[in-house]
């Protein structure tokens, strides 16, 4: 099961490093992780998806929670969630059609192109993890050079 | 507001606290709040090692439950304390360890005698600090002491850069903590209560599990009072051995891989589970399938992280076990009118007697269970006892019965060798009034046997009641039967003569051969004002019996030939 964790956290120096380290040591494996301070410059929002079963989870939540530097922990139901994640490629072009092609996926996903060379291009893109997998799948063929992604970032929609 | 230095701030924060004494041992690092410590009324009691420290103080916290202090130095000291700062954690022991650090602008530099501390210790404390400024220092101490002392105990480490104590600042000594992002005092929902209840009167076959947790809120008489209202048995974890009085008719004591026969033979039949304050070791439950079976369990514990980490629970209850505890009984109160006795309790009860008869016990005189039993009939019920780790320790589990709640105190989560003799000097620094015993191996004591210096030095006079196999008695026989005898690295031989070692450092030593020279080294032992080893030396073939084998389950306990 994937899961999208939204974690406020302390501002302080060596948060991230507890966090993460309390996913190493208690077994559990991280997806995703992007952290950034909120409009509170005391407090930063975590994002980590991960895939575990319903009770690691659950217990991954505990876990978090019982973090004193933790304030708030929330498993973001993914439905009603709003979430992208940011994914810079690098990708081959043999030709001019390659490129034509490549900057047609990449407008069919949303995404920019930049920095067009005569042997690559860079592509940035925002979508959702699941969109990202398919573009590089997509683009695969032509030669992926070189690639980042942020990890995921997420709020829940509003209800009303 | 007034201007002093960090160190200063220092020690004026831990007497607001009520610290009185400190253990530890001084450095380059940790000079400044020395030289204030000199000035100050609070007892330095000097170890020859800092893990003995972090113990000491362990010792001292799980008897007074206020949080236990220790000091190191930075780099080697402060790794030397990680020991016992990880074994307090892993038993949920209040502990407040202060180690000094390389000037602020030296870190990360790879200074001379620096170490990470705060990240290597990331994973075996409830929380660190290391604050860059001293005037940090006076709300950092009020936070630490809350942080370790409440909900869950557990370890604080505060790392203070020896500039960051050198420096004057103008300080300002809070009267509140201010943890946001931490709330130990949740109150358990009384629907849970009300659904426990009910889950235990509708159980024909009910049993409580007592852990650690009813030791640390010191919830004995809650406990006692739901199992005589119940009418139902009492087995504990290791952790949670004298949570109930073992010689209470409904006791059965510890289960799990050293627990008693009945116990483990018990807990396997039972239909619903009452666990308090456990987290479900695999030490104490053999396998976790073992619980899939038709079983109830209500699980109640401070810590909700403890809620279905290890085993799934039909009812939580999230909140201190004494408060839960009273909660429980006024429901119960009200529900039960009068509990006749079960066929179920008299099953519990013919079970134990079955147990008692027909378990053989080693045929020699000095066997672990006559020299245990001596123990126990010749020391004061109120005594503190403290185990260093090892087959000793797994024969207190089985032959030293607990008789006052809450007197005996085990390194059970980490297993620390070593912990036994420290601890019980912290032990008795907490409580003077009572007798103290560490009941020893000698492969344990062994480690930390250097503290004799402190207990004689320092006049805290415990009793070291030394079990001598001359080896590493727990690895020898898991090498007897699992690695078909094939004995390496468990032989001890006779070296050293604990009687020389101990005289050596002018403490008492007595060597006892015979339980009658046991009575009367004790005897001698409980009226002395020095710290005193007795020696025993035993059979080295002698074996922890019944035993359940690592990842087996407790109905495959293997029992004496």
């Amino acid at each position: 099961m994937w899961s999208i964790l939204s974690i406020l956290v302390e501002n302080k120096p060596g948060i991230l490093f507890k966090i993460t380290h309390m996913f190493r040591s208690r077994n559990f494996n991280i997806d995703s992780i992007s952290v950034g301070v909120t409009d509170d410059p005391n407090l930063s929002r975590m994002t980590i998806t991960t895939y575990s079963d319903e009770k690691q989870t659950k217990q991954i939540v505990k876990q978090l929670d019982k973090m004193i530097d933790v304030l708030e922990v929330e498993q973001l139901d993914e439905q009603r969630t709003f979430y992208r994640e940011l994914a810079i490629f690098k990708i081959h072009i043999s030709d001019a059609n390659a490129s034509m092609e490549i900057n047609k996926l990449a407008m069919t996903y949303g995404g920019k192109v930049h920095n067009v060379r005569s042997k690559s291009v860079i592509v940035e893109l925002t979508a959702t993890p699941h969109q990202i997998n398919s573009f590089e799948d997509i683009v695969r063929p032509f030669g992926i050079i070189n690639s980042a992604r942020t990890g995921v970032a997420a709020v829940e929609r509003s209800t009303s | 507001m007034v201007d002093m230095s960090g160190a200063e701030a220092l020690m004026h924060s831990l007497k607001n606290e009520g610290v009185n004494e400190v253990f530890g041992l001084p450095g380059g690092a940790n000079l400044p709040m020395y030289d204030e410590l000199y000035k100050s009324d609070i007892r330095h009691i000097l170890v020859r090692h800092e893990q003995s420290a972090s113990h000491m103080a362990d010792g001292y916290g799980r008897v007074s439950r206020r949080p236990g202090v220790c000091f190191a130095t930075s780099g080697p000291g402060a790794t030397n304390i990680l020991t016992g700062i990880a074994t307090a954690q892993a038993d949920s022991a209040p502990m407040v360890a202060i180690t000094g650090q390389v000037p602020v602008e030296m870190i990360g530099k790879d200074a001379f005698q620096e170490s990470d501390i705060i990240g290597m210790a990331n994973p075996c404390v409830k929380y660190s600090y290391q604050p860059r400024d001293p005037s940090l220092i006076p709300q950092v101490v009020k936070n630490g002491f809350y942080i370790a002392k409440s909900g869950r105990p557990g370890p604080v480490l505060i790392d203070i850069p020896k500039d960051v104590q050198q420096n004057v600042a103008p300080m300002t000594f809070p009267k509140n903590h201010n943890v946001r992002g931490y709330n130990p005092w949740i109150k358990a929902d009384p629907k849970d209560i009300e659904s426990a209840a009910n889950l235990l009167l509708s159980a024909n076959k009910p049993i409580i599990l007592a852990g650690g947790g009813v030791i640390i809120s010191q919830a004995f008489a809650e406990l006692s009072s739901i199992a005589e209202m119940l009418v139902i048995p009492v087995v504990t974890t290791f952790k949670g051995k004298g949570s109930f009085s073992e010689n209470h008719p409904l006791s059965l004591g510890p289960i799990g891989m050293h627990g008693h026969a009945e116990a483990n033979k018990i807990m396997t039949e039972a239909d619903c589970v009452l666990a308090i304050g456990t987290r479900f070791s695999d030490r104490s439950v053999g396998t976790f399938e073992e619980f899939e079976r038709d079983l109830s369990i209500i699980h109640m514990d401070v810590n909700p992280a403890e809620i279905g980490k290890n085993q799934t629970a039909s009812v939580a209850i999230v909140g201190d076990v004494k408060d839960s505890l009273q909660s429980l009984a006024k429901v119960l109160a009200v529900k039960v009118v009068k509990r006749q006795e079960t066929e179920w309790l008299k099953h519990v009860q013919e079970t134990r007697e079955y147990w008692h008869e027909n378990l053989k016990i080693h045929p020699g005189e000095m066997s672990s269970h006559h020299i245990l039993h001596k123990l126990r009939d010749v020391l004061p019920p109120n005594s503190l006892v403290t185990t260093e780790v090892g087959q000793h320790q797994m024969w207190a589990s089985l032959f030293f019965d607990v008789i006052s709640p809450g007197t005996f105190f085990s390194s059970t989560g980490l297993g620390t060798m070593g912990w036994g003799f420290p601890a019980a000097i912290g032990a008795k620094v907490a409580r003077p009034d009572v007798p103290v015993v560490d009941i020893a191996g000698d492969g344990s004591f062994n480690m930390t046997e250097n503290s004799l210096a402190t207990a004689v030095l320092e006049d805290i006079p415990v009793i070291v009641f030394l079990i001598n196999n001359y080896s590493l008695g727990m690895v020898a026989q898991w090498q007897r039967t699992f690695y078909d005898r094939r004995m390496i690295g468990v032989d001890q031989k006779h070296c050293p003569d604990y009687v020389k070692l101990a005289q050596s450092y002018g403490a008492h030593a007595i060597r006892a051969e015979s339980l009658d020279e046991i009575e009367r080294a004790l005897k001698d032992a409980l009226s002395s004002d020095v710290a005193t080893v007795i020696d025993i030396p035993i059979d080295p073939e002698e074996d922890v019996l019944p035993f359940v084998a690592p990842g087996t389950s407790l109905k495959d306990m293997i029992l004496p030939s």
